[in-house]
């Protein structure tokens, strides 16, 4: 399935923050683990990853180091700052309103899910 | 990995690099991303050659991520966004670019002497019309800045007259007010126009998207360039000014006169504009500058007001509040402000705190300490001897200046701490930009009313 650009875009953040919440971690290996919990439904262009990592690590929700890869590549790894999860936190409140009022709408207009018929 | 593999990543990170909104480290990052992904796709059985391809084409095309990268950057894009392009890739523009700052230039040293074909000679041997001259002379040069850079920025149509706005009103209120001879208000809006005009200048150059942070925070880094490249010139043309009277008072000719009434003034006024140009051009040579700048300058600051305040209460004398004194204090504060500004502008705003930063605190700190005491003295002399345009104006940005340093400080504090990011900072500073500019208006036209042009 393809999803909608925007919402790849609204959803970016939070998905970032949640992953980088589990431990440090580097670009390639967010988008592998995207993949994976989604199984392959969530498919980012790669190379977009990495301005939304510089944003947040400018919004201070973020802190990066370069380090090294285990074949000895330099590589940049990521991990939250405090801030970082307090906006997890607000993100995940505000998800989940979009979420239950969605579930609401979905269930009152009757019927199972589409996507489980 | 193959040869051919290594030849195709280095094409690539060239390719990449061309790009003004990615740097170095930036490639350096996405490479480990592409050689990553190569070997994934390596080990699901691609051969090297497919597996770089895929791996290219999921990175997304290009322009579309290079855009990405410019929204996120656009301090590395303020100067290439409307700068020449690179020559590699031809530059119909850089030329007419030239070519218009150089005919506004022109425009400007024409324009400072029109006025003496009306009979108003520049000052110097005859001062009839000094305060003519010192009343209009930001007028006679940052409108056609401003017109500059609303046709650089390519201003739209229904823009323009807010652009022009500020200059009509500065020229009307300060020729149509009847000031006193040689009165208090008269000075003040002398010292107020630039920085109002100035602010001005800012709207056609964020191409009246003067509401944008990142547009604000590019003025602010491009008047800090601007002043550096203005410094220059007006360095290299005194020397030249003075060379010139010596050779020929050598061969027992005075040109005195030919330079202080047409060379000097000429030039003064056209460097506006060349070095607003410089800035905007070759922004990239002197870029490494302004940190150079901050970093020589910010510790002797640190030292003057310590060394300052240590002294005062070593001796215990409090400041006496001559008038000279105030503006002087003013001027100082305002200087330390300048430096701070500068600072941030030059900053990579992700770098981590380090000790630079801690002295900037210590420095917008002591400038704080300075500030209170010179409200102090300021709000002592007026309770002694009542209100007048100088004490009122001093005050006035005493407080502002002391707004901007306790906001500045507790920034700092909050960021030295991994509290706040370094962007809160600038976001500060972006948004009290409207401050100076409501004060220097209100000083320029309404203290002459308020105190009746004296």
């Amino acid at each position: 399935m393809n999803l909608d650009k925007d919402l790849v875009a609204a959803s970016a953040t939070p998905l970032v923050l949640a992953i980088l919440s589990e431990g440090e971690s580097y670009g390639y290996a967010l988008i592998k683990r995207v993949a994976e919990l989604s199984g392959g439904e969530l498919q980012w262009t790669d190379g977009m990853l990495y301005p939304v990592l510089h944003r947040l690590e400018r919004n201070g929700y973020v802190q990066s180091r370069w380090g090294r890869s285990e074949v000895g590549r330099q590589r940049k790894y990521y991990r939250l700052t405090k801030q970082g999860r307090d906006e997890l936190a607000r993100q995940r409140r505000q998800w989940r309103v979009v979420d239950s009022t969605l579930r609401g709408l979905w269930l009152a207009a009757g019927g199972p899910e589409p996507l489980e018929a | 990995m193959s040869q051919l593999l290594e030849e195709r990543i280095g094409e690539w990170r060239a390719w990449l690099l061309r790009r003004a909104a990615l740097q170095t480290r930036d490639v350096d990052e996405l490479e480990d991303h592409l050689r990553g992904q190569v070997s994934a796709l390596g080990q699901a059985g691609l051969d090297e050659d497919e597996a770089f391809l895929v791996a290219v084409k999921r990175l997304g095309d290009l322009d579309s991520l290079s855009r990405e990268y410019a929204r996120e950057y656009s301090e590395r894009l303020w100067k290439q966004l409307v700068m020449a392009p690179r020559a590699d890739e031809g530059s119909p523009g850089a030329g007419r670019d030239a070519a218009v700052a150089v005919g506004l230039a022109v425009a400007a040293a024409v324009a400072i002497k029109v006025p003496e074909l009306f009979g108003r000679p520049l000052p110097g041997a005859d001062d009839t019309y000094l305060s003519f001259y010192s009343r209009n002379l930001s007028l006679f040069v940052l409108p056609l800045l401003a017109a500059y850079f609303a046709w650089k920025r390519w201003l739209d149509a229904t823009l323009r007259p807010w652009a022009a706005l500020p200059f009509v009103a500065g020229a009307l209120i300060v020729n149509l007010l009847p000031f006193a001879p040689e009165g208090y208000t008269e000075v003040l809006a002398v010292l107020h126009l630039p920085i109002a005009l100035w602010l001005g200048v800012g709207f056609a150059y964020a191409g009246g998207a003067w509401r944008d942070h990142a547009h604000r925070m590019n003025f602010l880094r491009f008047s800090g360039e601007w002043f550096i490249y203005y410094a220059l010139i007006a360095f290299g043309g005194g020397v030249l000014t003075a060379f010139t009277a010596f050779v020929f008072r050598a061969i027992g000719m005075d040109v005195e006169y030919l330079l202080g009434s047409w060379v000097v003034p000429c030039g003064a006024v056209g460097a506006v504009l060349i070095a607003a140009w410089l800035v905007e051009a070759k922004q990239s040579v002197i870029e490494n500058m302004a940190p150079v700048l901050t970093r020589l300058f910010t510790p002797l600051f640190v030292l003057l007001l310590l060394s300052f305040l240590v002294t005062m209460v070593w001796t215990g004398s409090a400041i006496d509040v001559e008038r000279e004194v105030l503006i002087g204090f003013d001027l100082l504060l305002a200087l330390v402000l300048g430096l701070v500004l500068y600072a941030i502008s030059a900053r990579d705003p992700v770098a981590p705190p380090g000790a630079f930063d801690a002295l900037q605190l210590v420095l917008v700190g002591a400038a704080l300490i300075v500030d209170v005491l010179a409200l102090w003295a300021i709000a002592a002399r007026i309770s002694s001897f009542g209100f007048s345009p100088n004490k009122v104006a001093a005050l006035g940005e005493n407080v502002i200046l002391l707004v901007n340093l306790a906001g500045a400080a507790w920034l700092y504090a909050r960021f030295l701490k991994g509290r706040a990011p370094f962007a809160a900072l600038e976001r500060w500073q972006t948004a009290y930009l409207p401050v100076y500019a409501l004060w220097a208006w209100l000083v320029v036209a309404l203290f002459p009313v308020i105190f009746g042009y004296r």
